[in-house]
């Protein structure tokens, strides 16, 4: 566990758009027993844009993530945030858990605005804004259901709604949707990127489903096999203007995955 | 915990308290505590001298033999009860009763029927540990993955096989954890068997030092008792460890 | 830890009894039990296994009979004062020193070790030294249940407190918990049900010691029942005042658990 402090001296210029949100230089990170999971990792995170990261497994994707959300520290290198450099956890990022991470002793309401309880909102403004969330995610009638009564992809929009609620710049989400069911998926996807245009939020997304990092990403970060390095980024630009079923189909579409895939193919062989 | 870099492992901080013991024995802050060197001192005397050595045995005769009637009575019942619903509820309710009531409270009525002897000690000893065996066994057996035995099936294992081979050993982690739980309960259920009947075995041995206020040696006896229940059940820890490792992947 | 966990799970986890899934309910089979055993509790009494061993229904008259003179009544009230406050006392105090010893690793290195080898000793032997330091009054008996209740309620306040999910422990992190929010919002909450089910292993074991104390140091409650039905030979009043503190404690018990399981329920089930 890390107590951290984000070194910010004043608020960052954020209007500039071609600054990135975030970026990360040389990132190396050492496990116990001398494993070299990430062997300098350096890619830019654009404002406004949702950009994945993917690769093998083990690759050190999601380590990468956690080192970005300050939950982890790195052997050595650099994380960057609206231009300042950060050691820890901070309000302006927000993290999404793949296993919800959700006190199953609180109601879905009370779990949505733990963020802003931390933080000594008070209770009737914080429950107003965790209220909006929640119904933002769909979960209005649920507010005073408890986790332990929802379904793997309604608890996991519980955590969505915690991470907006705090107004971050920048949300951070480890494979959301690996624990939920593939036919709720495709629509989880697709709600989460209506809900993020709404809300113009920067987002970073680990996934090992190439299918769904073409889809929703704006750009694309391949990282190699551990210890992993950026093989490459890429940036699908997927037309989305039709309906999600042609997007899926189209020819555009499918080369990327194919591409990508024949990305990681390469690296799978070795 | 560190001490300038090398960490110390957590046993260690019992020699802290042992430190403690001595000072509060040399301050003579509690009469009833000698310093912990002239309990050491009443040890060397008191465990070869013979009163002891049969006090010891005889103690350890009655809790011998009540535990194992305690392991084959509770392991049966705990099969029983693992694999048979209906005998599972039903039983399950005794057993719950009677594991969590002072059963020391029966030791006067097996007192009043069976005498001041060995009897009533093996009697205490087991009704002290049959419950918790009873019960972790049959969490053990319901916690066996059901395609085993039916894979066992498929292969046709006979029951004797299933049971011994593969449904005993499934059940071996929570099983060891149960008899472990049941000899530090059968070992309390000799001791206060003793301490009621007070003129048998260690029991008798505690009353003679107390009343004599011959605490040094009081506090030696204890410490062999506490040594004994210890290594009893880190013995059965140890057989514990050695089986867990295919605990998490049943 | 899996295999301690699961012990500790199955003290927890264990329900009163497995429900049968077929439509025949439980009770009607445990009723039946009961009956049998107080069938053949009948006939052993008749068929005169030894002298003392009374009737069932000499046993149950004289049941009858005491709580109708108020026997009962006078004896649990006596020995419901130093369980009660023995059991509050170490409820308190081992609560919150299992609670310093999951927070501090410090507290944990000096404690763990103590409290494991208190609990696995016959600490049983103690109780007639403390008459030399606590007389045979309140306090005595008092000691006696702290005695023999506090290793478990500690323990399990331990551990309910030094295993809380790092799952949550990473979310309070990433939204900035301050080590006292931490401690308060979500180690305390999610360490509850171990605790209190330390409380409820901790009242039985204050029954034993409260029994333990009043047979051993000084007649009195319960204990009294049983020894001077005993010394007199009126077995069916003493199997009648044996048989009430096993039920009253059994009893008390079972609802600490059904309590425990309707509160924490759901929790476990998500863990």
């Amino acid at each position: 566990m890390t107590d951290g402090t984000t070194s910010r001296a004043a608020t960052a210029d954020r209007t500039a758009d071609d600054t990135p949100a975030a970026r990360v230089v040389d990132l190396v990170k050492d496990f116990s027993g001398g494993v070299r999971a990430m062997d300098g990792i350096t890619f830019d995170i654009p404002r406004g844009e949702l950009t994945s990261i993917i690769g093998p497994s083990g690759c050190g994707k999601t380590t990468t993530l956690k080192i970005i959300a300050g939950l982890v520290e790195a052997t050595s290198g650099r994380v960057e945030v609206n231009g300042v450099q950060v050691a820890g956890p901070g309000p302006d990022r927000a993290f999404v858990f793949q296993d919800f991470a959700l006190m199953p002793w609180a109601t879905v309401l009370r779990n949505a605005a733990f963020g802003l309880e931390l933080r000594g909102v008070p209770r009737k403004e914080r429950e107003e804004i965790a209220k909006e969330y929640v119904g933002k995610v769909g979960l209005a009638r649920f507010e005073n259901s408890y986790p332990h009564q929802l379904s793997g992809g309604m608890r996991q929009r519980v955590g969505l709604a915690r991470a907006l609620a705090v107004d971050a710049d920048i949300l951070l989400m480890d494979e959301p949707f690996a624990s939920v069911d593939e036919q709720i998926r495709r629509r989880f996807q697709e709600d989460l990127l209506r809900l993020l245009s709404d809300e113009k939020k920067t987002v970073l997304f680990v996934t090992h489903s190439i299918e769904e990092a073409v889809y929703v990403s704006d750009q694309v970060v391949i990282l190699t096999r551990g210890p992993s390095r950026v093989s490459k980024v890429v940036r699908p630009g997927v037309d989305r203007s039709g309906g999600s079923d042609s997007i899926r189909r189209s020819p555009e579409y499918l080369d990327w995955v194919e591409q990508i895939w024949s990305e990681l193919q390469s690296y799978l062989e070795t | 915990m560190t001490l300038r870099g090398h960490r110390i492992p957590s046993g260690f901080s019992l020699l802290v308290w042992f430190v403690v013991w001595e000072v509060v024995g040399r301050l003579e802050l509690v009469s009833l505590i000698p310093p912990f060197t002239d309990v050491i001192v009443a040890l060397v005397e008191v465990v070869p001298s013979s009163t002891f050595i049969e006090a010891v045995t005889v103690t350890l005769q009655a809790f011998a033999i009540g535990m194992v009637l305690a392991l084959v009575v509770g392991i049966g019942v705990g099969i029983a009860m693992g694999r048979n619903r209906t005998v599972g509820s039903v039983m399950g309710m005794w057993v719950n009763i009677f594991e969590s009531s002072p059963l020391t409270a029966v030791v006067p009525a097996l007192m009043a029927l069976l005498g001041f002897g060995l009897p009533t000690m093996v009697v205490t000893v087991f009704l002290f540990s049959v419950w918790v065996i009873a019960l972790d066994t049959q969490v053990g057996v319901q916690r066996v993955n059901p395609s085993l035995v039916e894979m066992g099936r498929s292969f046709g294992a006979s029951r004797r096989v299933l049971y011994t081979q593969i449904i005993f050993r499934a059940a071996l982690p929570e099983l060891l954890a149960g008899i472990r739980l049941g000899l530090i309960r059968g070992l309390k259920g000799v001791i206060i068997g003793q301490l009621l009947i007070a003129v048998v075995g260690v029991g008798y041995l505690f009353e003679l030092y107390s009343r004599s206020f011959l605490m040094p040696e009081f506090w030696a006896l204890l410490i062999v008792l506490f040594t004994f229940a210890f290594l009893a059940s880190e013995a059965v820890a140890y057989f514990e460890r050695m089986v867990s490792f295919y605990a998490s992947s049943r | 830890m899996t295999v301690a966990a699961t012990t500790v799970a199955s003290r927890v986890g264990r329900t009163a009894a497995v429900t049968g899934r077929g439509a025949r309910n439980p009770w009607v089979l445990r009723v039946g039990s009961i009956l049998l055993v107080l069938a053949l509790w009948e006939w052993g009494g008749t068929a005169g296994v030894s002298i003392a061993f009374p009737k069932c229904s000499e046993t149950l008259a004289a049941f009858a009979a005491m709580v109708a003179d108020g026997t009962f009544a006078a004896a649990y009230a006596e020995t419901a004062g130093p369980l009660f406050v023995g059991v509050l006392l170490t409820g308190v105090g081992g609560v919150l020193a299992g609670l310093v010893m999951g927070l501090s690793p410090r507290a944990e290195w000096m404690g763990l070790p103590l409290f494991i080898v208190l609990q696995a000793s016959p600490s049983a032997a103690i109780v007639p030294l403390i008459t030399f330091v606590y007389g045979i009054g309140f306090a005595a008996k008092v000691f006696a249940v702290v005695l023999l209740a506090a290793p478990v309620i500690v323990l399990n306040s331990y551990r309910g407190i030094a295993h809380t999910p790092r799952s949550l422990l990473e979310m309070s992190n990433a939204f900035l918990a301050s080590r006292w929010q931490r401690v308060w919002k979500i180690v305390i909450p999610a360490g509850s049900g171990l605790i209190f089910a330390g409380l409820r292993l901790g009242l039985a074991q204050g029954f034993t010691g409260a029994v333990l104390a009043e047979l051993i140091i000084t007649p009195t409650g319960v204990g009294d029942l049983i020894t001077y039905n005993r010394s007199v030979a009126d077995y069916p009043r003493m199997f009648a005042a044996i048989l009430s503190i096993i039920l009253v404690a059994s009893v008390s018990v079972t609802v600490l658990q059904r309590l425990e399981q309707r509160l924490f329920r759901p929790e476990m089930r998500l863990a």
